[in-house]
């Protein structure tokens, strides 16, 4: 099957130098960086993980909100699906490769890295999320490689792949579930110690997930001749829709217990990522501009008329994604070590 | 049995191919060594090591002495750089150190009164918890150890800890002795060739001076700051009743840092 990825047009070829291109300055970089150690990235002792475990989040929402095309069509028989399953399978096999690159590539001594499996430590919740990424990714890979060559040939799928299916359903909720658990059962960290990490995750990942499938529906659309299809590319918004508002929800929800309960350990962060604390707020402009996204991402879903079109239901989508994006992907990693366990402010900057 | 090296690297060459690992070489050829060597670690049985630290006594000048006592002992760079820096003792007022145990007019002071600070060996460690390689662990008497040599650099265990007590090495700590910005203030690096340097991107922090225990010395600090002012830092054995510690925390009112949160540090400050 991979010899139909070698064949294509100049634009294809283009792209795929392009592509090639950024990811050999990407290997350039990281000799670099495995030279003179983690040292070149601006983490220090209070920030001790930034962009790299906070991308490694964010991804994981993308490799499992894929399940969100998937789980309708599988368990509810939402035919119109069928299409695109292929879509969100493919996008959680790169979604999860990024995400153990982006571990490997924070990891300060990688050649150990063999360490985690040979001295196994169930008490560790990254031991757990190594093990639920990796079958993550091996079940994405053989269904999706298994089902787009039965397609290939016009038949069905072999019947032993359909439990498999059935098991990556739940996988993709516990591989986002297990990386809130990473951050969820720290003491002393009070802006990540709270309950409702997990589901906050699951909300945000199955808003991004869908959202950049959209978009890639849209791409596909334009560049090829294959068409996911109108109503395909509505109920995928519908999705979009409510879990983006269950994010939001869930987010306001933090917000609540916070200044209620005045506790002011608990309130310290979020003054720092929307007010700035003790004179510091490199991240406020981020945030806010993430809080606008979602306003706007929050109306143009909401409104069927905007919901339905696709020109803004393609805005929509893209306010989606820079808004959880800077939520997660700066927001919530960064944030939690701010202020530090001495509650003095040292910020971070990639 | 007398075994020559010919015969050990045959017997443990075949069982690490059979993919059990050199520990069975030991085992077949002297069984039962391995584990007594392993286990029999000075002054761990039936101790539960726990430090006191009179505020009253340690004024500022007497912690810098311990901190340069501390770091020249475990051969800790000076990196110029607060990004960078590693740290297992240093300073801190007490404002900081226990946001907690404070309010609006707790006295001046003790607000302002700087106090040290270091790993505090809780009885109940989040950092060896989270660790996916057991590079850190909890020792029988209750000392959390690391191994730089297992550690992959995940730093989970900075995270993990409440107390900022764990440094990263985000370069290469033996560079101060090239690096030319660097060389000036590490003259002597490494100051004390009985304890190894660090290699790039592992994290460490204070041991209570488990080397020394084991030769049945006190931990440097302990040692330095008693020196200069009697009592000011006192180690000992909470499993013990008679021990010192337990007497002095009998007889004066302590506090540890941050106790709301379970970990149940083993330092304690007579403030």
């Amino acid at each position: 099957m991979l010899e139909r990825a070698l064949e294509g047009n100049k634009g294809y070829w283009g792209w795929l130098i392009f592509l090639l291109l950024i990811m050999g300055g990407g290997a350039a970089c990281y000799l670099y960086q495995f030279n003179e150690g983690l040292r070149i990235t601006g983490m220090s002792r209070d920030v001790s993980w930034g962009f790299y475990i906070s991308q490694f989040t964010y991804l994981v929402g993308i490799a499992a909100g894929g399940v969100m095309v998937v789980l309708p069509y599988y368990i509810h028989d939402h035919k119109a699906f069928g299409k695109i399953t292929i879509l969100g399978e493919f996008l959680a096999i790169a979604a999860v490769i990024m995400c153990l690159l982006f571990i490997f590539v924070d990891l300060g001594n990688p050649v150990r890295i063999m360490n985690v499996i040979m001295y196994p430590t169930p008490n560790s919740i990254l031991f757990w999320d190594m093990i639920v990424l990796n079958i993550y990714l091996v079940l994405n890979l053989v269904i999706g490689w298994n089902v787009l060559s039965a397609e290939r040939k016009g038949v069905h799928y072999p019947s032993w792949i359909k439990p498999l299916i059935y098991l990556s359903i739940p996988w993709a909720f516990s591989i986002h579930t297990v990386t809130a658990f990473l951050y969820a059962g720290l003491p002393g960290r009070h802006f990540w110690l709270t309950a409702i990490m997990a589901p906050r995750f699951l909300a945000s990942a199955f808003a991004a997930g869908p959202a950049l499938l959209i978009l890639l529906c849209l791409i596909v659309r334009k560049v090829s001749n294959f068409d996911p299809g109108k109503e395909q590319i509505k109920t995928l918004g519908g999705i979009v829709a409510y879990a983006f508002i269950l994010n939001i929800f869930f987010l306001l929800l933090e917000v609540f217990t916070a200044f209620y309960s005045g506790i002011p350990g608990h309130t310290h962060t979020f003054i720092y990522l929307f007010a700035g604390l003790d004179g510091f707020n490199k991240l406020t402009p981020w945030m806010w501009f993430s809080a606008l996204f979602a306003v706007i991402a929050l109306i143009l879903l909401i409104v069927p008329a905007t919901r339905r079109k696709e020109d803004t239901l393609a805005v929509a989508c893209v306010a989606v994604i820079l808004s959880t994006w800077i939520d997660k992907g700066l927001g919530l990693v960064i944030g939690g070590f701010i202020p530090n366990p001495f509650e003095r402010v040292v910020e971070y900057w990639p | 049995m007398a075994v020559d090296r010919r015969q050990f690297l045959k017997v443990a060459g075949i069982s690490t191919l059979l993919g059990i690992g050199g520990k069975t070489a030991f085992e077949i050829l002297s069984p039962g060594r391995l584990e007594a060597s392993s286990q029999k670690i000075p002054l761990t049985t039936g101790k539960r090591w726990a430090m006191v630290i009179d505020t009253h006594k340690m004024d500022e000048g007497l912690i810098e002495k311990c901190i340069e006592a501390c770091h020249r002992e475990h051969n800790v760079p000076n990196l110029d750089s607060q990004k960078e820096e590693v740290k297992w003792l240093w300073k801190e007022d007490y404002h900081h150190t226990f946001p907690n145990q404070q309010h609006r007019f707790t006295m001046h002071d003790i607000i302002h009164k700087i106090v040290p600070v270091m790993c505090n060996h809780c009885s109940n460690p989040p950092c060896c918890r989270v660790c996916p390689t057991q590079s850190t662990w909890q020792r029988d008497d209750g000392i959390i150890m690391m191994d730089p040599h297992r550690c992959i650099g995940c730093r989970f265990c900075m995270a993990a800890c409440p107390f900022g007590a764990r440094s990263f090495n985000w370069g290469d700590p033996r560079r101060v002795m090239t690096d030319d910005s660097l060389k000036e203030s590490n003259p002597d690096f490494p100051q004390n060739p009985e304890y190894p340097t660090r290699c790039k991107g592992v994290v460490e922090k204070c041991n209570f001076c488990a080397e020394r225990l084991a030769k049945g010395l006190e931990p440097k600090c302990v040692e330095v700051a008693n020196d200069k002012k009697e009592a000011a830092m006192i180690f000992g054995d909470l499993a013990d009743p008679e021990s010192e510690v337990r007497t002095i925390l009998n007889e004066r009112y302590s506090i540890r840092r941050k106790p709301e949160l379970g970990t149940e540090p083993n330092l304690y400050f007579l403030i």
